[in-house]
This record gives C-alpha cells, structure tokens and sequence, in this order.
C-alpha cells in the first residue's frame, strides 16, 4: 500500500514525464525512470465498496456474532462495545492513526510513522496513493477510509476475550492506547512501503549511479529502497492483516482475558450462549464483509481480487466444515456454533495470505485452521485454564499464526500460489521472484514471533496501565447482575 | 371439584388438548415449565464449554372439573400424553373448596 509523501518529494520529475509504455530497454543505458499516475474509476469503485463492506464486518457483524455468545444480562455492553470503539477509532485514525500508520516516520520509520498527515493535512481531491501496479493509484482518501475500517475493526476483536466483566470506561481507555501505541506501529511496520513506482525509481537510479560510479547516489537510492516498515523488509507477507489484525488482536485477547482473570462462576455456572441465532447472523455478516477484507486488500479491481474472493470463499467454507466434521466425532454432534466458529477461523486463517495462494492451497489451509482452532478451543484452553470469554485467541490467535505462516508456504507458485511479488528485478514491472522455502517460511515466523511479542508484551503494560489508574474489571456485584443494567442503564429484552 | 395438575411433554399439548375438549372439558390453564423427574436432563456444549442442563422443558396443565369428570380426565390425559418413554410427565389430583366465574358470580360447579 503506498505512499505519496515520498513519492512527491522524490519523483516530482517522474510525475510530470508520461510515458505510459516505459519501454524496458535492459540492455541499453538506462534512462531515470519515470510514470504516470492514473486513478482507475473501476478500483474507485470497487474499493469503496470494500470499505463499507469491511465496516459491515464491526457493525453490526461482529457486535451480533459477540452479542449472541454472551448471557442476556450483558448483550448490550458488548454491542455497546464494539460500536463505540469503532466511533472513537474512526475519529482517531484521521486525527493522528493514518498519519502515524502511513507516513514516513523519520528515524523511527522502520517502526513508526510520523505526525506529517495529522489532521489529514495536505491531503485533498488530488492526494493519491500507490497500489500494487505501477502507474495505478487510489484516491488518497479512498484509502484512507478503507484502512479506517481495519483500525476500527481490530481493537473491537479484542472485546470477546473479557467480555462480560470489562468496565466500559476502562475499555475506552485501553483501545485508545491499544491502537495508537500497538496498532498504528503494526500497520506501518507491516505494510509501509514506497509502492511500485517509487522503488522502480529508486531502483534505476541506483544502478544509474552504480553504473556511473556514484557510490554516494547509489546509497542514497539503496537507503530509499529500504525505507520501508520493519516486517515488510524482512520480507514478511501479509496480505490483509493477519498479523497486523488478526495476531495482534488474538494475543491482546490473550493477555487481556489472563490481567482480568475469570468471571465470576466460570466453570461451576452456566454460561451458555443467550442467541445464536444472532451469533449465526453476526458470523454471517463477517463472512460476506471479509471479501471486502481480503480481496479489496488488493486495492485494485483486477485479477488478484478474483483470487482473493475465491480464497476468501473455500476457505472459510472448509474452515466450517472441518470444525463442524471434527466436533462432530469428537463431541458427538455437529454445532451450528461450531460451523459458524470454523467458518471465521478459516476467514482468519486465510487473511494473510488471500492473494498469494492458489484455491486448492486456501482449502487446506481452511480445513487446517478449522481443525486446530476446534482443538485449541474445546481441549488447550480448559487445560490452561483460561477464561478467554468468546474465544479471541483460540480462534484469531491460532488462526491468525497458522495462516502467516501457511502463507510462507501457499505463496509458492508450484502450490499454486501467486508467487513473491518482485518489483526490483525489472523495474516498472511486477515479477515473480524465486521461490526459496526456508526465507519465505522463515520470514513469515520471524513475523509471527514479532508480533506476539510485540502486541503481548505492549499489551500487558497497557492492561496493567488502566487497571492501576482506572480498574479493568466491574464489581462484583455489578458483573452479577449484569453490564447491561450497571453500566449502561438498559436491557436488551423485556420478557 | 377437583383441581388436575399435570405436567406433560410440550409436543403433546395440542392433543391433550383436543381429546379433553372432546370429554367435555371447556377451560384448562397452561404454562411452560422447566423441571426434573426420572427423566435425567442433557448436556450442551458451546465449543470447549459443555454444561449440564438438569431441567427439561414440560407444559403444566391446570384443570379443574367437576367431581364426576375427574376419573375421565385423568384417564384422558394419561393415554393422550402417553410416548412409554422416560419423561411422559405426572398427573396430580386435590380437591378444590370453591369456584367463581368472574363474570356472573356463578359459583362452584355452575362456574366451570
């Protein structure tokens, strides 16, 4: 995804030249290159639908899908929950998260980005941004709101974890901490990067200056093309989000559930699920805003959204089935819980990687991530003892590691995946590059590692944070009778 | 008079229903319940959570008739809500000291 602010201040000369062949004359001396910028009212579109898609995922998908699985006493303050996070995120993200997300952080670019765009400054009708094809651009606000969406989404995934015994105050706080200190850094550190015609830019003016014997510029070139977030240069693929979204939020769960500690009866009262039908509802409303998720993490209209969407589809499908067939043996009946919870681990499991495996891949990978997911939820987290309320890690944790890491293993084009995407060898064009198994795979755990770390550690200090200065959790007698009541003044039903 | 308490399996009320309406039965009152007798309950389980859930859904039946109708009653609703499996429900029998219809002041039998 890409950037202008670099773009502008380097290659004004490549945007006032158009030459829209860019002829690719290898052998001749090479000419600086040089392009054009053309927004496509076909991605416009199509990218404006992803985002509202994509919204459809937090409101009301994943508020019912969570709402659902809780008791009746507390299906408002988890609906209240993630509706709130995602008005207060969506106002931070253009106050200051876009600019920290997607600008050029200085010294601390690897990790962060800076304070340029805050307030959305300098970015108007003419902003664009840079796609995955050179020459192709966005509409920077297009992007903007897309990305929005992803911000808002992955602080509310979180909730699941210590749902029904959260002080609502208290979350407020932490999500606004969680994604300024956690989230931001993520997504830049993940999916910050030049674009493809700024390191096709970069690119031959390095080996210009290699070829004329100008080590200054050809390192200044080189520092250019290695300004890019910290994953990304290690080569870490991450389509749409699962480490960023997926892993970051699962573990946040992790820990989250393990500061507040259990509710209170768990394991001697029931706390079965007050409404699946709004959880089937709410899993549903997930399932078809995930193709904005994945496929229009593409950011164009192109044949690499088609195979994000068939992606996105089997795999989530095997992802409910393979749950749905191993509960099956191994508890006696097939749940419609357990269908629609491997249907959003599937969802989960192939985010990282819906543009860069084949269909056959993204079945395996479903039907993997539906397997484990089930044994993780129904055997590990009894043995550990955790009261992870709606099942944050078990299914966005696991999910999300099992698919960064398959990634590194799909993308290969012998598996029928899409292959590395290589934008240095032939500048201005897009190729496959070699498929090595261990620096793909090794890249993806490298990330995977990271991210645990850097979200579960970052976490702790922010769970630990609130509750000194605020406290996380409820009294007792308010989680008795139930955050509706207590904390929000209403009830979901009167019967 | 007699006041019939019976608890009985949800799927059977239309038919306990219609055979009492045909003795002559004309008003009965109807609650869903949840209890336990023989009939042990079952288990739920939502992903790694299994719960065991003792108290199974029945329909209470109240019924009050007169004396002389009673017996048919009982007999009515014992082979109507019959299955012969495990669970079929309870019948109970006591005596009611007074009636009133609300409307006429009727009382006793005459209010039924």
């Amino acid at each position: 995804m890409k950037n202008l602010t670099k773009l502008s201040a380097l290659g004004a000369l490549g945007a006032l030249a158009a030459l829209p062949a860019l002829a690719q004359e290898t052998a001749a001396p090479l000419a600086p290159y040089t392009f054009e910028q053309s927004v496509n009212n076909g991605d416009v579109a199509w990218m404006s639908i992803s985002t509202v898609l994509v919204l459809l995922m937090t409101v009301p998908g994943l508020a019912l899908f969570y709402g659902g699985l809780v008791r009746t006493k507390n299906m408002l303050s988890v609906l209240t929950q993630v509706f709130a996070i995602c008005a207060i995120v969506a106002i931070i993200w253009v106050t200051y998260g876009y600019s920290l997300a997607f600008t050029y952080g200085g010294s601390l670019d690897a990790y962060v980005g800076g304070f340029s765009k805050m307030f959305l400054a300098g970015v108007d009708l003419n902003s664009k941004v840079a796609t995955f094809t050179n020459g192709v651009y966005l509409p920077e606000y297009t992007f903007i709101a897309f990305q929005m969406t992803f911000a808002c989404i992955t602080p509310a995934l979180i909730v699941g974890a210590f749902a029904e015994r959260i002080k609502f105050s208290s979350l407020l706080v932490f999500s606004i901490l969680w994604v300024t200190l956690i989230y931001f850094p993520m997504a830049h550190m993940v999916w910050w990067w030049g674009g493809p015609d700024f390191l096709a830019q970069e690119q031959t003016a390095k080996l210009i200056a290699e070829a004329a014997g100008d080590t200054a510029a050809a390192e200044a070139a080189a520092a250019n093309l290695a300004a890019n977030g910290l994953l990304w240069n290690w080569g870490a693929l991450d389509f749409a989000g699962g480490t960023v979204v997926h892993i970051n939020a699962g573990v946040a769960g992790l820990v989250g559930c393990i500061v507040l500690g259990k509710r209170i009866g768990y394991g001697k009262e029931s706390m079965a699920p007050h409404s699946l039908t709004m959880t089937m509802i709410g899993a549903s409303l997930l399932f078809v805003g995930w193709f904005g998720f994945n496929a229009g993490s593409n950011l164009e209209s192109n044949s690499i959204t088609s195979l994000a969407i068939v992606n996105t589809f089997v795999a989530a499908c095997a992802g409910g089935a393979a749950w749905m067939l191993v509960e099956w043996a191994m508890k006696g009946k097939p749940s419609l819980l357990g269908l629609v919870s491997g249907v959003v681990a599937g969802l989960v499991a192939i985010t990282p990687a819906a543009g860069f495996a084949g269909p056959m891949g993204s079945v395996v990978l479903g039907l993997v991530a539906g397997v484990l997911c089930f044994l993780f939820v129904a055997y590990a987290k009894n043995a550990l003892k955790l009261d992870d309320s709606l099942d944050v890690f078990g299914v966005h944790g696991i999910g999300g590691i099992i698919g960064a890491i398959a990634t590194g293993i799909l993308v290969n084009p012998a598996l029928g995946g899409a292959g590395i995407p290589d934008y240095l060898s032939q500048p201005g064009t897009l190729q496959v590059a070699e498929y090595v198994a261990s620096t793909a795979i090794m890249a993806q755990v490298k990330a995977v590692i990271f991210t645990l770390l850097f979200s579960g550690i970052g976490s702790f200090i922010l769970y630990k944070l609130v509750d000194v200065t605020m406290g996380l959790r409820v009294k007792q007698e308010v989680e008795r009778e139930g955050l509706d009541i207590a904390e929000h003044g209403e009830r979901a039903y009167y019967m | 008079m007699k006041l019939i308490i019976a608890a009985i399996k949800p799927f059977k009320l239309e038919e306990v229903r219609e055979a009492l309406t045909t003795i002559g039965v004309r008003g009965m009152m109807v609650t869903e319940i949840k209890g336990f007798g023989s009939q042990s309950g079952h288990t739920e389980i939502y992903r790694g959570a299994e719960y065991a859930v003792n108290f199974v859904p029945k329909v209470r039946l109240e019924i009050v008739v007169s004396d002389s109708l009673a017996d048919q009653v009982v007999e009515t609703i014992r082979s109507t809500a019959r299955t012969d499996k495990i669970g079929d429900g309870k019948i109970f029998v006591l005596s009611v000291e007074q009636a009133v219809r609300v409307r006429t002041g009727e009382t006793d039998d005459d209010a039924l």
